[in-house]
């Protein structure tokens, strides 16, 4: 069996990725995959945790389920805006949303 | 299964019915003009009706296996709550008016998100409170863009929807390490398993700054103007008092439920995060010329203030919290009413070169005005001075010197907040201008609304039945 600490690294790698991503992408579909990433790395965290080590209970499975759900919602609602900044702005970067006062 | 279990959960009973009250009301009124127009008083009937269905239920109870607790101090909480958006719902009309055949949609929405965050307060699980968490943020980033002819609307939902997507996604990342240290997600449990270890430790900093996005305290603020400035006023109102009450009772119940046994690491993060929070809000609002924008900076030193009340675990922490929020709703409603009404009139701009010799044109709106920005900055006898006293006083019950240097740190804060706030004051007495904005009569709504929230700034201070109710609730 993989040990968990295999799963640990993998999500860690992934959520970092997904960080890296969020800071450094200017693109707004970017940014909301990046954060897609960071999302999963926490599925892998909680589906192995449960499977490997509490495999008597289901919590972690349940939250991974449920953070799947929330997280297309989020998406679609995130879509929706990010069409409506595009019609708005005829783009979809970072640097064209800079507009108000600082 | 039992059922009897949904008896516990009136508030929340009573919300979703009057969500489909208010739905079917907007479906049916689809081609008729007038009853739309009443759909605000509506809303307003059904969150007058949650009110007291917080209130009845009076013992600390569980429900759904622990899944759902309550207790009469998150009970107050709801109700303070409920109260504060039916301020929002009353004051909105004045902007929902002018956007009549869509406005159904913002109360359902806002009926939503209050929806969520009783759910949120109610938790006793990490997966009811995230369920709540998102069923609050999600419709609120519905209701910032709302304005879809406006540029910035746009804007501040596109940043606000990405932070809180990210900010759930580093919350989550820290539950799962507690869920690996401890194996439960239920609050009691995380608590009798959780220890110092580093994994732990792990989990809680970036649960913690998962939230802290969500109060926007200062390491994680920086969408706070942006969505601010952006949002319509009244959704800003909302954002700055109601989302953030919410927010900031839940992190006070978990921090205190889940990780009490860690106290000694919280205590620092929260140290550094007030300090910095209330400092550079403040010094960062000295420079804003734009008033929404300026009120962004304000409440997120404000935040800080409310966070105080968390320092130590102690008794008096959450009967502190709760009276702040109260008289916060009161007067940042009473600040953001009138920005929404000389919005209307000025063509839908909130700099603060309008508020220039507003006296002259509109004295009792600039009276009022004034007093909330007292009742903001903690000037006596206005309520805002008792509940920054009730907050320093929990942040140092415990007598840790630290705290002690944070609450001295936050007194000087109040000096510097006192000097912004009168720059406002002084636009609307001294500063002369041959054009200042034409006088002009306000609607009944805002008026309803005004004369609310100044009875409170006015009474909630001075009346101690109200102190005594919330500290009576909170034991």
């Amino acid at each position: 069996m993989i040990p968990v600490e295999c799963y640990f690294a993998l999500s860690a790698l992934l959520f970092f990725i997904g960080v890296y991503g969020f800071t450094t992408r200017r693109n707004l579909i970017a940014m909301l995959i990046s954060v897609e990433l960071v999302l999963n790395a926490v599925d892998i965290n909680f589906a192995a945790i449960n499977r490997l080590l509490y495999p008597n209970g289901m919590e972690g499975m349940f939250m991974t389920l449920f953070v799947i759900g929330v997280a297309a919602a989020e998406s679609a609602v995130a879509i929706a805006i990010i069409i409506n900044v595009y019609r708005k702005f005829k783009s979809d970067s970072v640097e064209a949303i800079q507009n108000m006062k600082r | 299964m039992n059922y009897s279990d949904f008896m516990h959960m009136q508030p929340e009973f009573v919300l979703v019915l009057g969500l489909i009250i208010v739905f079917f009301a907007d479906f049916f009124a689809h081609r008729n003009a007038d009853s739309k127009k009443s759909l605000w008083l509506l809303t307003s009937l059904m969150l007058m009706a949650t009110i007291p269905s917080c209130l009845i239920h009076n013992e600390p109870t569980t429900a759904f296996g622990g899944i759902y607790v309550t207790s009469p101090a998150i009970n107050v909480m709801k109700a303070i709550l409920a109260f504060g958006t039916l301020i929002v719902v009353i004051m909105s009309n004045s902007w929902a008016a002018t956007r009549q055949r869509i406005a159904g949609e913002f109360y359902m929405l806002i009926l939503s998100t209050l929806l969520g965050m009783f759910v949120m307060m109610s938790s006793g699980s990490f997966l009811l409170f995230f369920l709540g968490l998102e069923m609050a943020s999600v419709p609120l980033a519905c209701m910032v863009a709302f304005d879809r002819d406006r540029k910035e609307s746009a804007e501040g939902a596109a940043k606000y929807i990405l932070v809180a997507t990210f900010s759930s996604g580093v919350m989550l990342f820290g539950i799962s390490f507690i869920y690996a240290a401890t194996g439960t997600l239920y609050f009691e449990d995380v608590c009798a398993a959780v220890s110092d270890s580093p994994l732990c430790i792990m989990g809680l900093v970036f649960f913690f700054s998962g939230l802290g996005f969500k109060i926007s305290l200062v390491p994680f603020h920086f969408w706070t103007a942006d969505t601010y400035q952006g949002a319509p006023t009244p959704v800003t109102g909302y954002l700055s008092v109601i989302s953030k009450g919410a927010a900031a009772i839940t992190l006070c119940t978990i921090l205190m439920k889940a990780f009490g046994p860690m106290v000694e690491y919280w205590d620092y993060l929260l140290y550094i995060v007030i300090v910095l929070s209330i400092t550079i809000a403040n010094l960062f609002a000295i420079r804003q010329s734009e008033l929404k924008r300026f009120m962004a900076f304000s409440s997120i030193s404000q935040a800080g203030y409310i966070m105080l009340a968390v320092v130590g675990n102690g008794e008096l922490g959450v009967a502190a919290l709760t009276y702040y929020v109260l008289v916060y709703i009161v007067a940042n409603m009473a600040v953001f009413t009138v920005i929404n009404v000389v919005e209307q009139n000025n063509g839908g701009r909130t700099d603060m070169a309008a508020y220039n010799g507003f006296y002259q044109t509109n004295p009792k709106l600039s009276f009022l005005m004034t007093l909330a920005l007292f009742s903001l900055a903690g000037i006596p006898p206005f309520a805002g001075m008792f509940s920054k006293f009730f907050v320093f006083m929990a942040g140092v019950q415990n007598g840790e010197p630290m705290a002690y240097g944070v609450v001295f740190i936050a007194l000087v804060n109040t000096v510097v907040s006192l000097y912004y706030y009168l720059l406002i004051v002084k636009a609307m007495y001294i500063t002369k201008t041959d054009a200042p904005l034409p006088t002009f009569e306000s609607d009944g709504n805002t008026k309803i609304a005004l004369a609310i929230c100044t009875a409170g700034i006015a009474l909630f201070g001075v009346a101690s039945c109200v102190y005594e109710w919330i500290a009576a609730a909170g034991i």
